[in-house]
């Protein structure tokens, strides 16, 4: 393997770390939604890279499950987003109080 | 040869993911997302990783980048330029940032990987899909079904009355 394992885990940690940002920072829902595909990216490529190295083929049949879970999630929270967006006009994170009371 | 492949492959990685927290415009966001998805599917290639590759492009620059515009398209009035993307906490999410990212590094600078004497030669593509229907068929087929959920689930939140 010509490139070494840590590089690809560094790789993987900075961009879990850029999702986070997206996640903190950021006030819309759709962006939170693709920095939280983001982290899922980040730790996929950490399972790929151990899987590979390792010689072990848990890790892919892992990653295959996550992507499944992660369109799912998509899926249903987008549908949500938009259903939220049909009754108060925004999808800024600061107005969506509805579940507070 | 692949030290260059994979450089190149992390610097388009990086600047598209950190364009996507950072874009005011959010179709742009959404298209430097598939950017930054297929630059995450070269570097399964170059792990030889060839199914997850194909998967990954499939999955997410295929469909989840797609619903994503789907998603904009179809809230976009008031995510114009002139409304401010970030919220009230910058000072403390910076902070929690920082410490997130200095921990990981650390850790990962700190710890020595142990790696399979073998290494070089991935599981195939063939591996992978007899796993799948022998020792993890279980989990597959519960997959399956919370996939199906999330169908009907979409559907009917999405439905209205």
């Amino acid at each position: 393997m010509p490139v070494p394992l840590g590089y690809y885990l560094g790789l993987a940690a900075i961009i879990f770390t850029v999702g986070v940002i997206g996640v903190l920072v950021r006030r819309n829902a759709i962006i939170i939604l693709m920095s939280i595909e983001l982290m899922l990216n980040g730790a996929n490529l950490t399972l790929v890279a151990f899987s590979v190295h390792l010689q072990e083929l848990s890790g892919q049949v892992f990653v295959f499950l996550v992507m499944t879970v992660a369109a799912a999630e998509a899926a249903v929270g987008l549908a949500i987003i938009v259903m939220i967006f049909r009754n108060r006009e925004s999808v800024n994170v600061d107005n969506l109080n509805i579940m507070k009371w | 040869m692949f030290d260059l492949a994979f450089y190149i492959l992390a610097v388009l990685i990086l600047g598209s993911a950190l364009m996507v927290v950072t874009l005011r415009n959010i179709f742009h966001c959404a298209l430097f997302l598939v950017l930054c998805m297929f630059s995450i599917a070269g570097i399964y290639i170059l792990l030889e990783a060839e199914f997850i590759a194909a998967v990954q492009v499939l999955i997410y620059v295929g469909a989840v980048t797609i619903l994503m515009i789907f998603a904009v398209m179809l809230t976009h009035q008031l995510t114009g330029k002139t409304i401010r993307q970030v919220n009230d906490q910058p000072i403390a999410a910076l902070f929690i940032i920082s410490s997130l990212l200095v921990l990981t590094l650390l850790a990962l600078s700190k710890t020595t990987w142990e790696v399979a004497s073998s290494s070089g030669v991935s599981p195939s593509a063939t591996e992978l899909g007899r796993a799948l229907m022998t020792v993890y068929v279980l989990p597959f087929e519960v997959v399956s079904v919370v996939l199906l959920v999330a169908l009907v689930g979409a559907i009917v939140i999405s439905r209205g009355d």
